[in-house]
């Protein structure tokens, strides 16, 4: 089962490594020596991989150090130093609690069209198949038929579901969904909210004011705050991580849609610019296509060979 | 952060370029690795940013400075031209079929936007005197069609979701019912797929096969990375696509995603969402986004503006003005006229390469109170203009009735004068020969 799911992530990741790896090889090959002129064609490799200008800087950077420190001269080296840098560069603090050992909440925010509510019915069932108790807060009041969407994934989990009308103040539904998850000593309550632009001012505030009505009436359940990313999107990520950052605190990032073409190079920037650990990666569209995040199995699968 | 840093080494690279003359190749390739950055940090595929600039380098290099420009400035005016000649010159409209219905078709990755995009686009023909009809073909995602219904029902447009699971006999049933109903356009909306998901690819394709729609829509989230190049070719080579809406272009994303979709696949970008309200899909305009992809807004205005406004010779006469001291109201209200040309002057003052907030503030500059000032010049003779001094207190009272401003402001007009004539006599030993400078700072 496990190796199953570890190859599931090796295909999912394939497309990623043929990107990222491909290129890397060919100008290993081409270069053999190490020169400007190789550095330069890594740069153009890692940006290509959306890792970002900054995040490609700081890796050729420290990248450099190393071949300094070990007076290398051939690029055949440098696939493993990179290697190394890049789960140095990932492995970020995970925050306590997370296995819902004690009463959680989870608060799901992210933009548009990232795959929030699917995110959480794949946490669902895994916090199921853990033998955990769980209940499900439509929070997304704004678009059409989010409600909907939600109750009949909550009906093909079996899990309750506090929901209100189309419109209604999502601070209502989160205070009826904490105190619904208290009373009935659910182990992990899972807020849904509407979808927001992090250039929408208002919508953040309104996020915040979520955050603190479930805070507030937490009865010390463990609260983090999970911001969905999508894969594919480009250097905007990190501007989307960070006002959601501002905003409401992220505690955590799940990072969707792997299964397509899409690199995991904005997870590098993310990391590296703002600390913020991955936790979670949807890598398919069945419920149970969510994995924890592992730096050291990512890279590994990054770098793979083809086999 | 990152912007501003990009933006700065930017600058710094274009003001090193100062050679004269014709553009030299070491110029053009010095600041086109800038701009290759530039558009990289914007989401354009790095192979589209490379074949982009080797077209920009042959088009570049020999090419003469314009005066007013910096070497660095020209490359960068050149690209901008290039950028906005491939993003199509101008907007493209909507295919309208030869005989009702038409058909629609808006495909995409999950999460896009297309079902938003259906509601949009419906509540825009609509608008136009159309009759569309939306249909829901999504079959998958929990609740798509529901969505699509509530969006309906506030667009006060019919949607047609079927009985069946297949998505191309609800599109078959969906053009009979536009028949049957008088609708002119079948709006279809699909189930996200992956570009790489060959079963999903090929129901589209029957999808098109069975309807023949006139426009195929790709729909693609503004924000989308350098897989945008992957995902375009995808759907164009399967599908055939006719052009692109781009959404969520309200988000702080510069959207280089829509030039290497542009540039792969040629199509049009048509249509671009700016905001979650049902009305907020907009004409396509090439230029806008030409300008934030490159994300050198600043330069590009500062450009512009050097080029339309302040002339060489007209400086050159205002120097010896001032430096014989014949610098008069005429001449005053002139320079104001330029430097207005030329948009707000906080604005104006904050692209100076070099200029830090800091150093704007104590000045004011209100474009209320230069129609005051205006108004105020204007409403003297001839020969006060030439002469001040022989503004006298009833002259003062005549301008001010005459401008509708208060005598006190008359009062300030004339002492600023003064000051600023005898600041830019010192200013002008200073830079002789130098650039022109303005009258107020």
């Amino acid at each position: 089962m496990a190796g199953g799911f570890v190859s599931r992530l090796k295909t999912s990741l394939s497309k990623t490594r043929q990107k990222l790896l491909a290129p890397l090889e060919e100008a290993v090959l081409f270069h053999k020596k190490i020169s400007p002129e190789f550095y330069e064609e890594l740069e153009e490799i890692l940006i290509m991989a959306d890792v970002g200008y900054p995040t490609t800087a700081l890796l050729l950077e420290r990248l450099k150090e190393r071949v300094k420190q070990e007076k290398v001269d051939q690029t055949g080296k440098v696939k493993a130093y990179l290697r190394e840098i890049m789960i140095d560069l990932l492995t970020v603090p995970v925050p306590t609690g997370l296995e819902a050992e004690e009463p959680l909440a989870l608060l799901v925010v992210g933009v548009n069209g990232v795959g929030k509510t699917t995110s959480i019915a794949k946490l669902t069932e895994y916090y199921k198949q853990q033998g955990k108790s769980c209940l499900l807060v439509a929070g997304d009041t704004f678009r059409a038929a989010a409600i909907d969407q939600l109750a009949i994934w909550s009906e093909r989990l079996g899990v309750t579901l506090i929901r209100h009308q189309a419109g209604a103040d999502p601070g209502a539904v989160a205070f009826d969904g904490i105190t619904a998850a208290n009373a009935r000593k659910i182990d992990v309550a899972i807020f849904d909210t509407a979808g927001r632009l992090h250039t929408k001012v208002n919508l953040m505030s309104e996020l915040q004011k979520i955050k603190r009505v479930v805070n507030q009436n937490s009865g010390g359940r463990k609260l983090l705050t999970l911001l969905v990313l999508d894969a594919t999107t480009g250097q905007n990520a990190l501007s989307q991580v960070r006002t959601f950052h501002e905003a409401v605190g992220v505690d955590g990032i799940i990072l969707t849609k792997l299964d397509g073409t899409a690199r995991g190079g904005v997870v590098l920037a993310i990391t590296a610019e703002l600390g913020l650990p991955l936790l979670w990666l949807g890598v398919g569209e069945k419920v149970d296509d969510l994995k924890r995040f592992d730096p050291e199995e990512f890279v590994t699968s990054l770098f793979a060979s083809e086999d | 952060m990152v912007l501003s840093s990009l933006s700065e080494k930017l600058q710094e690279t274009l003001r090193r370029l100062r050679s004269k003359g014709k553009l030299s190749e070491k110029d053009v390739e010095e600041a086109l690795r800038q701009v290759k950055l530039a558009l990289l940090e914007a989401d354009v595929n790095f192979r589209v940013v490379k074949s982009f600039t080797d077209r920009v380098k042959a088009r570049a290099v020999g090419q003469e400075v314009l005066n007013s420009l910096t070497p660095g400035q020209m490359v960068v005016k050149i690209v901008h031209q290039e950028l906005t000649k491939l993003m199509g010159e101008q907007a493209e409209k909507l295919a309208v079929g030869d005989r009702t219905p038409y058909v629609y078709l808006l495909v995409g990755l999950q999460g896009a936007g297309k079902t938003t995009t259906v509601g949009k686009l419906g509540g825009l023909l609509k608008k136009q005197g159309r009759r569309p009809l939306l249909v829901a073909a999504d079959v998958y995602r929990p609740a798509a069609a529901k969505q699509l219904q509530v969006l309906g029902e506030q667009l006060e447009l019919p949607v047609y979701t079927g009985t069946e699971a297949d998505p191309v006999a609800i599109a078959r049933q969906a053009v009979a019912r536009a028949e049957q109903t008088q609708r002119d356009v079948v709006l279809i909306d699909t189930a996200g797929r992956l570009h790489i998901d060959e079963e999903l690819m090929a129901e589209l394709a029957a999808i098109k096969q069975a309807v023949s729609p006139v426009e195929i829509l790709l729909v693609v989230d503004a924000m989308t990375g350098q897989d945008a190049v992957t995902v375009a070719q995808g759907f164009h080579e399967k599908l055939g696509l006719t052009g692109l809406i781009l959404t969520k272009l309200d988000s702080d994303t510069r959207g280089g995603a829509a030039l290497s979709i542009r540039e792969v696949t040629g199509c049009p970008i048509k249509l671009v969402g700016m905001g979650e309200k049902l009305d907020e899909l907009e004409v396509f305009h090439p230029d806008r986004l030409a300008s934030r992809i490159l994300g050198m807004g600043d330069v590009l205005t500062l450009i512009e503006k050097a080029e339309a406004s302040i002339q060489a010779e007209q400086a050159k006469n205002l120097m010896q003005k001032i430096q014989k001291d014949q610098f008069t109201l005429d001449d005053f209200l002139e320079q104001m006229r330029q430097v207005q040309k030329m948009g707000p002057l906080d604005q104006l003052f904050a692209m100076l390469p070099g200029m830090k907030p800091k150093h704007l503030q104590g000045l004011e500059f209100d474009e209320k109170s230069f129609k005051h000032l205006t108004a105020i010049i204007q409403s003297m003779t001839p020969e006060e203009r030439r002469n001040p001094q022989i503004i006298n207190a009833s002259r003062r009272k005549r301008i001010a009735r005459g401008s509708g401003r208060p005598v006190q402001e008359v009062n300030r007009l004339l002492n600023q004068f003064e000051q600023s004539k005898k600041m830019m006599k010192q200013l002008g030993k200073l830079g002789k020969g130098g650039l022109p400078r303005l009258p107020f700072m």
